[in-house]
C-alpha cells in the first residue's frame, strides 16, 4: 500500500459521521475509545457510542460505534460508517466492508492487508502501529496497551480533534496515577505526529469546536441507577452477578463506599449481600422492605424468570422493594451482550395468579437516576415491588444526558406505616383494612409497639386483620382491593410525555425507554417525505389514562419497541379499552439499538401497504 | 385457620423480668395434628423466651412454607411474623436482619424446606453468620402434602405408604458444622428438658444458631418402619453434651445431673453452661462433632445435644462493619449526599 490518497470521491462531513473501532476484545481498547468519545463531547459537540461486544473476556471481536452529530441525532445511524479503526485483524475482512464507499479505513500498517480484501472505492491510512509499539517499549503490556492510545493520537490528526482536549482527558484519567501520563501523552503524540507527517491533515470528515452540549452529562444508565439508589436512601442490597445488570450494584457499592459511611464511627450506612442466586437476591430485598429498609436488587433476564415466584409474593403480601431489570436479548440465555425490551409482558405480569407490577421505562441515564430514587418513594407508597425496566444499551453505553437533579427539600414519602403513638390510638388494628378507600392499606413495623400492631405477614389468603382465611368473599374482596391499589397507582407513576401538533397529526407513535432515541430522527425523516406525526412516550404502567385519549385521538397509532412479539402494543390492547386494529407494530428484535431508519421503513411501508388496500377496496 | 386463645388467665400467674406472664408469649391455638412434634417446639420456645425475659414484640418470627413453617403462629403472638415461600426463610430473614439489627430472629424451617428446595439458602444462610436461631422441626416426612418422604428420611426408612428411601439421608447438623455454622445441636421434641435450655442457649448466642429438631409426624411418619416416630426416638437417642444459658450474675441452677460441666464466658459476662454426659464430647470441635455424629448413626444410634460452639464468632454486622444504629432507623440526613455533592458528581461526567 501507498500512502497516496485520492480525495475525489470522499466522504466529505462537519460534526456528521460515524466513527467504527474494531478491537479485540481484552486488549484495552475500551478506554482509549472511551478518551476519543470524550474529546468530541469536550469539543462541544453532541456525540454518542455504542459498545457491541460478546459474552467473553478476551480474544473475541469487539466493536465500539462513535457517532458525531450536531442536530442531535444520537441513535445508533446502522449502514456502513465513513472511518473504521481496523485493530482486529481476526474480523479485517468484514471491517473493510463496513466502511462507506468513500469513507476511511485506518488500520496497522505493520502487516499488509490482503490484497483481496481491498476494495478501491474508500481511502487507507495505514499506521504502523505495531511496529511503533515494538521501538518504543520493551514491555509485552504496553506494547498492547499504547498502540490503543496511538490510534487515539493519529485520530486527533485525522479529525481535527484538539490535542489539548486529549491531554485534558488524559490528566483527568490518570488523576492519583499521575507517573502515568506523561507515557500516555507521549503515546498519542506518536500517532498525532506520524499521522501528521505522512497525511494530509485533517481530512474531509472532520470536527469543529462548538457550544452544543450545555449542561449535559456523558454516563451510562447503570452508574445513574446505582447513584439514584444512593440518593433514594437504598440501604439494603441482595444480588447476584448477571450482565448487563452487574454495575448497577457495583457502581451503587462505590458510591456507598465514599458517600455512606459513617462519619463518627467509620462504620457502613448499608448493607450488600452477593447472594447464592436470584431468589435469594430478591428475598433479601423482600426481607428488609418489610422491616422497613429501602432495598433493591438489580438482574437481567434469566434473573427475572428466577425472582417471578418472589415477585408474587411481594405484590399479594404487598411488600415495598425495588428491582432493576436491565434487560437483553432473551429468551434463554439468549444474547448476553446484546440489548432488548423483551421483558415488558414477563415483568408486567411477573408470577402466577392475578398479579401485576408496577413498571418505570427510564429513556435516558438522567431519568435512570430520577426513577431510581423515585422508584423507593413509589414503592413504600404503594406497598408492593417497583421494577426499572432499563436495557443494555441504556444500562451499559455512555449517553449523552442531561445532568443529575436534586431538590433537597424534597422528603422521602415512606408511606402509610404507623408508629407506636398511632397505633395506640387505634382501637383495634388490620393491616389490610382500606380506610382511605383508595387500596392502600396502613403496615406497621416490627418491634413497633409492645402490645399492637403484629400480625402475620404471608403470601396465603387473609382477611382484613390479616388473619388466614380461604373464605371466598375474603379472597375475593382482598383482590378486588388489590386491583383498586393498581389504579390508585395509575396516576402517582410517572406520566406519559406527549408531543402533538395542532391540529393534530393523524398518526401517533408511541414509544417507551430506549426506543425513544431515534425518534428525533425519525421525525425529521418522515417531515421530509411529508408525514407529520404526533408522539407519545409511555414511561410508566399501570397506564395513564392521557395514553388511551391519545390513541383513540389518532387514526394510526405505531408502536414502537425492541422485541420480536411487539409486548408493548398487547400490553396497551390488553390493559386498555381501545381499538386494537388501531395500533401498529414497528419491533425490532435484532438485539442492536434501535436506528431511525428501521422506523421510518416501518411506518412508510406499512401506510402505503394500508393506502393500497384501501384502494383496491 | 388459626383460632385466637382465650386472654383470661390466673391473676397470680408467674412474672419474669419484664413483669410478663408465661402467657404473654403464647400464640395462636395450633391446628397442626393432636400430638405433633412441631407444637412442643412451640411451647418451648414460648418457655425459652418466658424465662430469658425477651421482650415479645422485639422478636421477629420467619419461615418457609410447609408444616413447621405454621408454627410460628403458634408462639408469641406479639412478634411480626413473615410466613415466606418454600424453602426461602433464609433470605427473608437475611434482610430483614439487615434492615434492622436490633430484633431476634427466629427462623422455623423443616425438612423439606431446608433440606430440599431451599438446601442453597440454608448453606449460604450458614456462611453469612447471620446472628439468627435457625430451627428445623425434622420429621423425615412432608406433612403438608401428606406423606412423601424427605431427603432427611434414613436410608431404608418407610413411609407410611410403604416407599421405601433410595438416597442417602442429609444431616442437616454436619452440613452446618462443616459451613461454619458458630452454634450446633440437635434435640428431640419430646424432650423439653434439654430442648429448652437448648433454645435459651440458641437465642443468647450472638451469631447463627443451629438446631435440628427431631419432631414425630404422627399422622405419617410415626409408624414401626420410620426411624423418626416417637417410639424410635425415645428408644434410640442418646445425648452428648446440655447447654444451658446462665445470665450475667444469675444462680447457677440446672435440672441437669452432669458428667463433668463446664462454663463458657459469653461476650456480655453471661455463661453458657455446658453439661457433658460423657467426657470423650468435646463443645469446640466442629470436626470431631461430625465424627461422633456419624459414629452413633451407624449404631443406629441419634446423637442430640450440643455439638458444636464458639461463643467470640463475628456474625454477619460485625464482618460488614454495619452502623449500630439499624438501617432502618436512619434518616434522610445520613442517608442522601444531597445536591452539593452532586454537583461534584456531575462534572465527573463532563
Amino acid at each position: 500500500m501507498t500512502n497516496s490518497i485520492n480525495y475525489n470521491s470522499s466522504c466529505t462531513a462537519i460534526n456528521d459521521f460515524v466513527v467504527r473501532f474494531a478491537n479485540t476484545n481484552g486488549t484495552g481498547s475500551a478506554s482509549a475509545n472511551n478518551m476519543f468519545a470524550k474529546s468530541i463531547l469536550r469539543m462541544g459537540i453532541p456525540v454518542s457510542a455504542k459498545n457491541i461486544f460478546p459474552s467473553n473476556i478476551q480474544g473475541m471481536p469487539t466493536w465500539y460505534e462513535v457517532r458525531i452529530n450536531e442536530n442531535n441525532f444520537l441513535a445508533r445511524r446502522g449502514g456502513q460508517s465513513e472511518l473504521v479503526v481496523a485493530m482486529n485483524a481476526q474480523s479485517i475482512k468484514e471491517d473493510i466492508t463496513s466502511v462507506k464507499s468513500g469513507g476511511f479505513l485506518l488500520y496497522d500498517s505493520s502487516k499488509q492487508l490482503i490484497q483481496e480484501y481491498i476494495r478501491n472505492d474508500i481511502e487507507y491510512l495505514g499506521i504502523p502501529i505495531s511496529a511503533i509499539c515494538q521501538k518504543e517499549y520493551t514491555d509485552p503490556r504496553q506494547r498492547q496497551l499504547f498502540k490503543n492510545v496511538i490510534y487515539v493520537g493519529a485520530l486527533a490528526a485525522f479529525l481535527n480533534i484538539e490535542f489539548e482536549v486529549l491531554k485534558s482527558l488524559v490528566a483527568d484519567q490518570f488523576k492519583g496515577k499521575e507517573k502515568l501520563i506523561t507515557p500516555n501523552i507521549y503515546a498519542l503524540e506518536l500517532g498525532y505526529q506520524y499521522a501528521n507527517h505522512h497525511f494530509s491533515c485533517p481530512l474531509s470528515i472532520k470536527v469543529e469546536r462548538r457550544d452544543l452540549i450545555k449542561n449535559r452529562i456523558m454516563v451510562d444508565g447503570n452508574t445513574a441507577t446505582g447513584l439514584g439508589a444512593v440518593y433514594g436512601g437504598a440501604t439494603v442490597v441482595g444480588w447476584y452477578p448477571i450482565t448487563p445488570s452487574t454495575s448497577v450494584i457495583e457502581k451503587f457499592a462505590s458510591y456507598c463506599d465514599r458517600l455512606r459511611i459513617d462519619p463518627a464511627s467509620g462504620k457502613k450506612n448499608y448493607a450488600l449481600v452477593q447472594a447464592e442466586d436470584e431468589l435469594a437476591a430478591i428475598g433479601i430485598a423482600i426481607g428488609a422492605g418489610w422491616n422497613g429498609a429501602r432495598a433493591f436488587t438489580a438482574t437481567s433476564g434469566p434473573g427475572i424468570s428466577l425472582m417471578s415466584e418472589f415477585l408474587g409474593l411481594a405484590y399479594f403480601a404487598e411488600i415495598p422493594m425495588v428491582l432493576v431489570n436491565v434487560q437483553r436479548a432473551g429468551p434463554s440465555t439468549g444474547m448476553p451482550t446484546r440489548t432488548q425490551q423483551s421483558d415488558v409482558l414477563a415483568c408486567a405480569y411477573a408470577s402466577h395468579g392475578d398479579t401485576k407490577q408496577i413498571l418505570l421505562f427510564p429513556e435516558s441515564p438522567c431519568e435512570c437516576f430520577e426513577f431510581a430514587a423515585l422508584a423507593f418513594d413509589l414503592a413504600d407508597q404503594l406497598q408492593t415491588p417497583v421494577i426499572i425496566m432499563s436495557d443494555l444499551d441504556l444500562g451499559m453505553n455512555d449517553h449523552l444526558t442531561d445532568e443529575f437533579m436534586w431538590d433537597d427539600k424534597k422528603e422521602y414519602n415512606l408511606g402509610k406505616v404507623l408508629s407506636a403513638k398511632q397505633l395506640d390510638d387505634i382501637e383495634r388494628y388490620g393491616r389490610y383494612l382500606d380506610s382511605d378507600n383508595d387500596g392502600i392499606c396502613y403496615r406497621t413495623l416490627p418491634g413497633t409497639h409492645p402490645d399492637k400492631g403484629s400480625f402475620f405477614t404471608r403470601g396465603t389468603s387473609r382477611d382484613e386483620y390479616a388473619v388466614y382465611t380461604e373464605k371466598s368473599e375474603d379472597y375475593v374482596k382482598n383482590m378486588k382491593r388489590l386491583e383498586k391499589k393498581f389504579a390508585t397507582a395509575s396516576n402517582i407513576v410517572p406520566k406519559p410525555e406527549i408531543n402533538q401538533t395542532k391540529p393534530l397529526a393523524k398518526t401517533g407513535l408511541i414509544f417507551f425507554g430506549t426506543s425513544s432515541h431515534a425518534i428525533n430522527e425519525a421525525q425529521s425523516q418522515l417531515q421530509e417525505q411529508g408525514l407529520t406525526v404526533d408522539t407519545l412516550r409511555v414511561k410508566a404502567f399501570p397506564f395513564h389514562q392521557s395514553i388511551e385519549q391519545f390513541i383513540e385521538k389518532h387514526n394510526n397509532v405505531f408502536i414502537i419497541e425492541q422485541n420480536r412479539d411487539a409486548q408493548m402494543k398487547s400490553l396497551l390492547s390488553n390493559e386498555l379499552s381501545i381499538d386494537p386494529n388501531k395500533l401498529l407494530s414497528i419491533a425490532n428484535c435484532d438485539g442492536l439499538p434501535l436506528t431511525s431508519h428501521y422506523i421510518v421503513d416501518g411506518i412508510l411501508s406499512q401506510l402505503s401497504e394500508q393506502l393500497s388496500s384501501k384502494q383496491a377496496g | 385457620m388459626s383460632f385466637e386463645k382465650s386472654k383470661f388467665h390466673h391473676p397470680r400467674l408467674a412474672v419474669n423480668d419484664l413483669g410478663l406472664t408465661y402467657r404473654d408469649y403464647e400464640g395462636s391455638l395450633s391446628t397442626l395434628c393432636a400430638g405433633c412434634g412441631h407444637d412442643a417446639i412451640s411451647s418451648a420456645v414460648v418457655q425459652a423466651c418466658y424465662e430469658l425475659s425477651i421482650e415479645p414484640h422485639k422478636v421477629a418470627k420467619m419461615s418457609g412454607i410447609g408444616c413447621s413453617s405454621k408454627s410460628p403462629t403458634y408462639f408469641l403472638n406479639k412478634a411480626h411474623g413473615f410466613n415466606s415461600v418454600h424453602g426461602r426463610m433464609p433470605s427473608v430473614a437475611t434482610g430483614a436482619n439487615l434492615a434492622n439489627r436490633d430484633l431476634t430472629y427466629i427462623g422455623m424451617s423443616g425438612d423439606g424446606d431446608s433440606a430440599s428446595i431451599g438446601m442453597g439458602q440454608f448453606a449460604h444462610v450458614v456462611r453469612r453468620q447471620l446472628d439468627m436461631l435457625y430451627m428445623v422441626a425434622n420429621n423425615g416426612v412432608y406433612g403438608l402434602t401428606k406423606g412423601q418422604l424427605a431427603a432427611t428420611s434414613d436410608k431404608g426408612a418407610k413411609n407410611k405408604a410403604g416407599e421405601q428411601s433410595l438416597f442417602t439421608d442429609i444431616d442437616l447438623c454436619v452440613m452446618a458444622l462443616q459451613l461454619g455454622a458458630t452454634f450446633v445441636a440437635r434435640s428431640f421434641s419430646g424432650d423439653k428438658k434439654q430442648l429448652v435450655p437448648l433454645i435459651k442457649a440458641a437465642l443468647s448466642h450472638q451469631g447463627f444458631a443451629f438446631i435440628d429438631i427431631v419432631s414425630p409426624c404422627v399422622t405419617f411418619n410415626n409408624q414401626p418402619t420410620s426411624t423418626r416416630s416417637y417410639d424410635y426416638v425415645h428408644e434410640h437417642v442418646t445425648t452428648a453434651a446440655i447447654a444451658d444459658y446462665v445470665p450475667v450474675k444469675k444462680e447457677i441452677t440446672s435440672e441437669v445431673a452432669d458428667g463433668e460441666s463446664e462454663d463458657i464466658c459469653l461476650h456480655d459476662g453471661s455463661l453458657m453452661r455446658i453439661h457433658k454426659l460423657d467426657k470423650k464430647y468435646q463443645t469446640t470441635d466442629a470436626m470431631q462433632a461430625i465424627v461422633d455424629i456419624e459414629r452413633h448413626k451407624k449404631q443406629g444410634e441419634i446423637l442430640t445435644g450440643l455439638f458444636y460452639l464458639e461463643p467470640t464468632c463475628s456474625h454477619f454486622h460485625e464482618m460488614n462493619n454495619t452502623n449500630d444504629t439499624p438501617l432502618n432507623k436512619l434518616n434522610q440526613d445520613a442517608l442522601c449526599p444531597g445536591s452539593r455533592v452532586l454537583t461534584g458528581i456531575n462534572n465527573s461526567f463532563r
